[in-house]
């Protein structure tokens, strides 16, 4: 266990460390950073100046060795635009960010796994059906519109909830919908096609065959085994919803990291694009990093890989 | 009163070709002490059989039975809860495939003891004892330390093992196996055979052995019944059926067994030619005629079902023989105690 632990370790390292590359080249082939920096009324020396008092002169590959020496200990930079570091500005967005991507994977993970088991036990039927056109719609309806669809109806026709901001926890209901609506297909799916398969399995048999009741068939022999592909997806859901909510963050005017992105990219503010890529890259290899450990916790057959 | 009584046993599977008549009227009984060997090829019904007395088959399947009874309890008219209470309790089963029958996510420790632990009021504490002496029972050598073991690191035939213990967790009446050897190698073979029979000896189990291999029968069966697509073509007592195999079919399947020092090695055995006719659709007469050397015009037409001697039974328009002159006398040679 504790080599599958060091080894998957080493894999996360080497994506961060890739993407960090990547982050720092996005920085420096974007232009000219001294005469960014300087602005466009400097003159050749102030720019010279800039080059020098930021390092920009040095070659590229201890260029990006102090760079990531810095980031390593949370340090950007200061924001073109913004009057603030960049990483004040990352820690005061990224909790919005953060809980709208869980509460919206908790809101996903609630109901499509429940319906898939349910599509699965009840394959064929009504239910089934109505799960499977639930989720081609679910794909197919675009997250903004859902979210603007959302709003008309719970918020300006009917007043249940507020339209806009993150404010208080009301606000994050309809977000979480609309972020969590796209994982729910993807999930549901997986869950029902894994029951299927699991409760097909020869061991179900063997459950039934000591006359264990259902409940127990289903959730402790079962459901255990269906779900192991499944939490690996809802870690990759989980890094889409971070990109997705870019757009949720939008339309709904909350104070995000999405939101800053957004924000950062059209004002080429390079230092918070960085950081950003690099924060949310990080996020979600962490979070594949705990799916891998949740799944050798699942499936023990897994451990000695 | 038998312990199990089955009586013209019939099981449908709906195909898109049209109805699977994949068992035809199929009776038998058992007594407690009693080992019944269900012998037959693959899709010949055998283990549809044993499923329909579990109660575990596909549930696409349809069961008909004019009686079904389990010490004198209707499993026909059981509910789904009394059915449950039985299974793994008062009759258990052991299943072929050893490597997928466990489930790969839960401790054998677990599985054993939830084994007991589902029909017994009885704490961890007993039930993994139980699961430890058990193991123990089964030759499984440092049987507690295996309790924290998963599946997967465990031999196939240790996993076999251990589906034996956990069929034997409730002390069930009657334990059935479906080629509970199959995926071993012989030496192994031998030894579970060796134990299902001693562990049935034991504690006074009927045992229902499903397989394809009269060797097997030979030495652990009291009792056999040959199925021949989804029809019960002979059965009775082991020694009257191979020392006087009436229907041709049956003795097919015995000269196909190899016999050390009349089968050299390599030398191919006598099969049957031609195949299992489909048992789609109506079927009418003997479903053995288009591989049978005896087959006439009346085979056609409804076959009666003939008593050999007391208790030998076979549905073959042929008369019964009272000898068999190439009876493989090895076979039953090997159940003298070893
Ligand atoms: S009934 Fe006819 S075809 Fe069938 S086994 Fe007997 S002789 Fe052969």
């Amino acid at each position: 266990m504790l080599m599958f632990l060091l080894r998957r370790l080493a894999v996360a390292l080497s994506v961060v460390l890739t993407v960090s590359v990547i982050a720092f080249l996005l920085l420096h082939l974007s232009g000219d950073l001294a005469l960014a920096i300087a602005g466009p009324e400097a003159s050749p020396e102030q720019v010279a100046q800039v080059r020098a008092q930021f390092g920009l002169d040095r070659p590229m590959i201890v260029q990006y060795g102090a760079w990531l020496a810095d980031a390593a200990r949370f340090d950007f930079g200061r924001s073109f635009y913004f009057r603030d570091t960049v990483a004040a500005l990352v820690v005061q967005r990224m909790p919005v960010t953060l809980t709208l991507g869980a509460i919206s994977l908790g809101v996903a993970l609630v109901i499509a796994i429940p319906l898939g088991v349910l599509a699965a036990v009840k394959r064929g039927s009504w239910i089934d059906r109505a799960a499977l056109i639930f989720c081609a719609l679910g794909q197919a309806i675009p997250t903004f519109w859902l979210g603007l669809s959302l709003i008309i109806l719970f918020a300006v026709n009917l007043r249940w909830l507020p339209v806009s901001g993150s404010a208080t926890w009301a606000h994050y209901v309809l977000p979480s919908v609309a972020l969590g609506w796209y994982a729910v297909p993807a999930v549901m799916r997986l869950t029902r096609n894994g029951m299927l398969d699991v409760l097909a399995s020869d061991y179900i048999r063997t459950a039934r065959a000591k006359g264990l009741r259902w409940p127990q068939v289903l959730f402790k022999h079962a459901l255990r085994n269906a779900v192991v592909p499944v939490v690996a997806l809802a870690a990759v859901q989980f890094g889409f919803m971070l990109g997705g909510s870019i757009v949720v963050e939008a339309v709904f005017s909350m104070q995000g990291l999405g939101h800053l992105a957004w924000e950062a990219i059209a004002r080429k503010d390079f230092p918070v694009v960085q950081a950003v890529v690099m924060l949310l890259a990080t996020i979600y290899i962490g979070l594949t990093l705990l799916a891998d450990l949740l799944n050798a916790w699942l499936d023990p057959r897994i451990r000695v890989a | 009163m038998p312990l199990l009584d089955v009586d013209h046993l019939t099981i449908d599977i709906p195909t898109e070709g049209g109805l699977l008549h994949a068992v035809n009227d199929v009776s038998f009984t058992l007594e407690r002490g009693e080992t019944l060997a269900i012998v037959g090829e693959s899709g010949s019904g055998k283990s549809l059989t044993s499923l329909a007395l579990m109660d575990l088959l596909p549930s696409k399947a349809i069961r008909r039975a004019r009686s079904l009874r389990f010490d004198g309890i209707d499993l026909q008219a059981a509910s789904e809860r009394d059915k449950e209470n039985l299974r793994g309790d008062r009759m258990a089963m052991i299943f072929q495939e050893p490597m997928t029958s466990l489930n790969p996510a839960y401790t054998i420790g677990d599985q054993l003891a939830e084994a007991l632990r589902r029909h017994r009021k009885v704490d961890r504490k007993t039930a993994r004892d139980r699961a430890v002496h058990l193991l123990e029972r089964v030759g499984i050598t440092a049987a507690a330390s295996r309790l924290g073991q998963y599946p997967h690191q465990l031999s196939g035939g240790l996993r076999q093992r251990v589906m034996i213990a956990m069929g034997l967790m409730c002390e069930p009446d009657l334990i059935i196996a479906d080629e509970p050897t199959t995926a071993l190698d012989v030496t192994i073979q031998a030894q579970i055979l060796k134990l299902l029979r001693d562990l049935q000896q034991e504690f006074g189990m009927a045992l229902i052995l499903v397989t394809h291999d009269l060797g097997v029968v030979a030495r652990v069966a009291t009792k056999v019944a040959v199925m021949y697509a989804g029809r019960l073509v002979e059965t009775g007592p082991v020694e009257a059926v191979f020392g006087a195999p009436s229907h041709p079919y049956t003795r097919g399947l015995l000269r196909a067994i190899p016999v050390p020092g009349r089968t050299r090695p390599g030398e191919p055995l006598g099969t049957i030619p031609g195949q299992v006719p489909s048992l789609v659709g109506p079927l009418s007469g003997c479903s053995f005629r288009n591989r049978c050397d005896h087959a006439q015009d009346a085979c056609a037409s409804e076959i009666p079902d003939r008593t050999v001697t007391p208790g030998h039974r076979m549905a073959c328009i042929l008369d019964p023989v009272q000898t068999w002159a190439e009876a493989p006398a090895l076979a039953l040679d090997d159940r003298r105690p070893q």
